[in-house]
């Protein structure tokens, strides 16, 4: 377990990804990137979280997604 | 790997339950994505699933009906008002909403579009404009902007020989039967959550029988304008909302 615990945590469903690349440039924390060459089973690029513990769960990302690839979790407050 | 956090309590977004898994034929980073998203998220919570029926068009999204778990008609090219005020007069407490591209509105369809409009039918109407044919290959549209290169037009529309672009909003709003006509975008989160609201209060309009919504959802057709997804929103934001402002043109 790291110090600081992350906020939020996203599920991209890379078989569904089309590599737009709008959540790249939607996410505030940069989490988000094109990882090496592979292509999923339709022949897209498709982007993974590289940086999940900077995730704050704002489902920016989710929100702009055209395909609905992305599922966005929150971590619950603690009081 | 197990995160403590990715646990089905703590969801905060994830693809609505009305869109299916099958995978949409879209080009990455269409806009027709994050508004066929937006129209099940409202008929999700409205609980109105049951009770909705989509036109759909001819152009891109004559797809839809395979992506949405709602009941769907599809119409002939620009013909979709017609279809949706035969739905609705027959089937008052239902939810009839029209999908439909600018060519398909704005141009094939502009008579039953404007008829549909002036009769204050009480349907929703949501038009995606991504100012050219994106479908058949990114021809110029009624819609084009002056000067915009298309296929049909490489050199960029010229108003001597093109004639100028048509907004079927700015004509909607001078109709008695509209209640409600706006111009929304999808290009940023915030932008996306206007047009959220905006097709809400357009699908209550439609059920509180106040007469006809146009929702104009300015969109891009990255594949048609030759330009990446992202670099698409910008000239989007930098020519296109410069031409056709966004905002609510009347509401009533």
């Amino acid at each position: 377990m790291s110090t600081s615990q992350p906020l939020g945590a996203i599920v991209i469903n890379q078989e569904r990804c089309k590599g737009c690349g709008l959540c790249i440039e939607a996410c505030p924390k940069s989490i988000i990137s094109f990882t090496g060459k592979s292509v999923n089973a339709h022949g897209y690029p498709y982007v993974s979280a590289t940086n999940m513990d900077n995730c704050i769960g704002c489902a920016s990302c989710g929100i702009i997604c055209p395909d609905g690839c992305i599922t966005v979790y929150r971590a619950p407050k603690t009081a | 790997m197990n995160n403590p956090i990715i646990n089905e309590d703590n969801i905060v977004y994830q693809k609505p339950k009305l869109m299916n898994d099958t995978p949409m034929h879209y080009c990455p980073g269409c806009s027709h994505g994050v508004v066929h998203k937006l129209i099940a998220e409202i008929i999700e919570e409205m609980n109105m699933a049951d009770k909705t029926i989509g036109i759909s068009p001819v152009g891109c999204a004559v797809f839809a009906y395979n992506y949405l778990d709602i009941d769907w008609q599809e119409a002939a090219h620009g013909r979709a008002p017609a279809l949706a005020t035969a739905v609705k007069r027959l089937w008052p407490d239902r939810l009839v909403f029209t999908y439909q591209g600018d060519g398909d509105m704005a141009s094939i369809g502009a008579c039953e579009t404007i008829h549909a409009l002036n009769r204050g039918e009480n349907i929703c109407m949501i038009l995606i404009n991504n100012s050219i044919y994106g479908m058949t290959g990114g021809q110029m549209a009624p819609t084009t902007l002056i000067g915009q290169k298309t296929s049909t037009c490489p050199y960029g529309r010229e108003p001597d020989i093109h004639g100028y672009p048509l907004s079927i909003s700015n004509l909607a709003v001078q109709l008695e039967g509209t209640c409600y006509v706006t111009r929304q975008a999808v290009d940023t989160v915030p932008a996306i959550r206007k047009t959220k609201a905006a097709l809400r209060k357009a699908f209550e309009n439609s059920m509180n029988k106040k007469g006809s919504s146009l929702v104009e959802i300015i969109s891009t057709c990255n594949s048609g304008w030759k330009l990446s997804p992202s670099d698409s929103n910008k000239w989007m934001r930098e020519n296109v909302i410069s031409q056709y402002p966004l905002g609510d043109m009347k509401s009533i």
